[in-house]
């Protein structure tokens, strides 16, 4: 994962903290990350803001055994391909024991610290998921 | 018009370590735990801090009370390890529960009554009606040298109470404290653990705050230990707040219910907030709640609390305190797990 400088993560707080995307009024799709025009409809709709529940299902993930500087004390650690109730996919952190981790897992969101700029830099929160 | 509790939310880690473990790392060989009646305390997730915790709590407060975040006016967050020096940890509370941007916060420090300092300065706002809903947060992860004896009980863990005057499902009756300039335990600027007194910290610290704010408070509303069917006292470990129930004249059988130490250690400005909660999960209306919280430096904050009728109305399926002290949902580390999560060790 690569950290963001302040202003990009910024932008992205309302996604990270509360997994806000967009919903298609017309076609009813959801989206995560938001899109501002739905491919399907064009501009024959509006897109209204959509907060996700946040729960969903692993469609697939990876173990990470080896990290970056920060992420050391985390491994190994869950990458997971996450599809959400609602529809879209998203890449998250699973935190959970490895073992307890496979294709077809309920998960639930969870608040945590996605990494920091080193000692000085900000701390960068947001959603990463936890086995139902 | 009377003000006080409309909802409230606790979190805890799911990590643990026994003291037992701790001190055989350092070649303690008396009775820790049972000195201390402590057996075990949480320990934070590699990516979680004062401000997840914080979150978390949060969240299930306004989940249980089905509180709309935009009534929400002033957020304090009281901690001792706030994880920015600058930045508020209130401003991520309010984003991350979906606060309006129309929005006081300020983040608190008073050791581990930072919370209930917090819950008075939410009351006055409240009761001045200059607010709607305030939102009062205790929520630490304490530190600890290694080897010190800090570190059998410095935990992680944290609660949230929505404060306002309508739909209570508590009212807090009145308050009192007491403070002084007792330098029982620090941490300057700077420095990663706290320093603190030994055992200075029990009698003039702890013992004297408690029951003077204790005494205080009853002598102020004019009620007495038999009037209550609950009590808290903070918890730095579970023997003090036993003893000092006992020298007020409280039986074991009210503060049993909150007393949460022995199994998740002292969190600080969590410690006797999650207590409180403790004692709200199984309340009635009618139950009388008595709470006296101990910060370091010092002082106590006492309250006498009232359950309401509102209290049945609150919504179900927020984790109680004991779904985060159940031994079902914890995970026990050892200390060479400990010290990588909570960062001792260089890598
Ligand atoms: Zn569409």
């Amino acid at each position: 994962m690569t950290m963001s400088t302040a202003p990009r993560f910024w932008r992205h707080i309302p996604q990270r903290y509360n997994l806000i995307g967009t919903h298609c009024v017309n076609c009813g799709e959801y989206y995560f990350p938001p899109r501002e025009i739905c491919p399907n409809c064009r501009r024959d709709t509006v897109m209204e803001d959509y907060k996700f529940e946040g729960t969903g299902t692993v469609v697939t993930y990876t173990v990470i055994h080896n990290a970056t500087e920060d992420f050391e004390r985390q491994t190994p650690y869950t990458l997971a391909i996450i599809r959400l109730d609602e529809g879209p996919r998203l890449t998250g952190q699973v935190m959970a024991d490895p073992d307890d981790v496979e294709i077809g897992t309920k998960v639930k969101p969870i608040f945590r610290i996605l990494g920091k700029g080193g000692e000085k830099g900000i701390i960068y929160y947001g959603t990463k998921f936890v086995p139902v | 018009m009377p003000a006080g509790i409309v909802s409230y939310g606790v979190y805890i880690p799911k990590y643990r370590i026994r003291v037992e473990e701790i001190a055989r790392v350092w070649g303690d060989e008396s009775d820790v735990s049972g000195n201390l009646n402590v057996f075990k305390k949480s320990v934070p997730d590699v990516d979680e801090d004062a401000v997840t915790i914080a979150v978390e709590a949060s969240r299930n407060a306004i989940r249980r009370g089905r509180i709309d975040p935009a009534r929400i006016g002033v957020i304090y967050a009281g901690s001792e390890s706030h994880p920015y020096a600058v930045k508020p940890t209130g401003t991520i509370v309010g984003e991350a529960i979906g606060t309006n941007t129309d929005l006081t916060a300020a983040d608190f420090e008073f050791a581990c009554k930072a919370g209930t300092a917090a819950i008075q300065a939410c009351l006055g706002l409240v009761s001045a009606g200059m607010v709607d809903l305030g939102m009062a947060i205790g929520s630490d992860t304490s530190q600890s040298a290694p080897g010190d004896a800090l570190e059998y009980t410095a935990a992680a863990g944290g609660a949230a109470y929505v404060i306002g005057k309508d739909d209570l499902i508590a009212e807090i009756e009145d308050f009192y404290s007491f403070t002084t300039d007792t330098p029982d335990f620090w941490r300057r600027e700077g420095r990663p653990y706290p320093e603190h007194g030994g055992r200075f910290t029990g009698e003039p610290a702890y013992f004297r705050h408690v029951t003077n704010a204790a005494r205080g408070l009853m002598r102020k509303i004019g009620v007495s230990p038999e009037d209550y069917d609950y009590a808290v006292f903070h918890q730095p470990n579970g023997k003090f707040p036993l003893r000092v129930a006992r020298q007020l004249g409280f039986t074991k059988e009210q503060i049993y219910q909150g007393l949460v130490v022995p199994e998740i250690g002292n969190t600080y400005s969590g410690s006797c907030l999650i207590g409180l909660a403790a004692t709200l999960d199984v309340a009635r209306p009618g139950d009388r709640i008595f709470v006296v919280s101990f910060g370091s430096g010092a002082g106590s904050d006492a309250f006498s609390i009232m359950v309401k009728d509102g209290i049945d109305k609150l919504g179900n399926g927020v984790p109680l305190v004991r779904d985060y002290t159940s031994e079902t949902k914890n995970e026990y580390m050892d200390y060479a797990m400990y010290a990588k999560y909570k960062g001792k060790l260089r890598l």
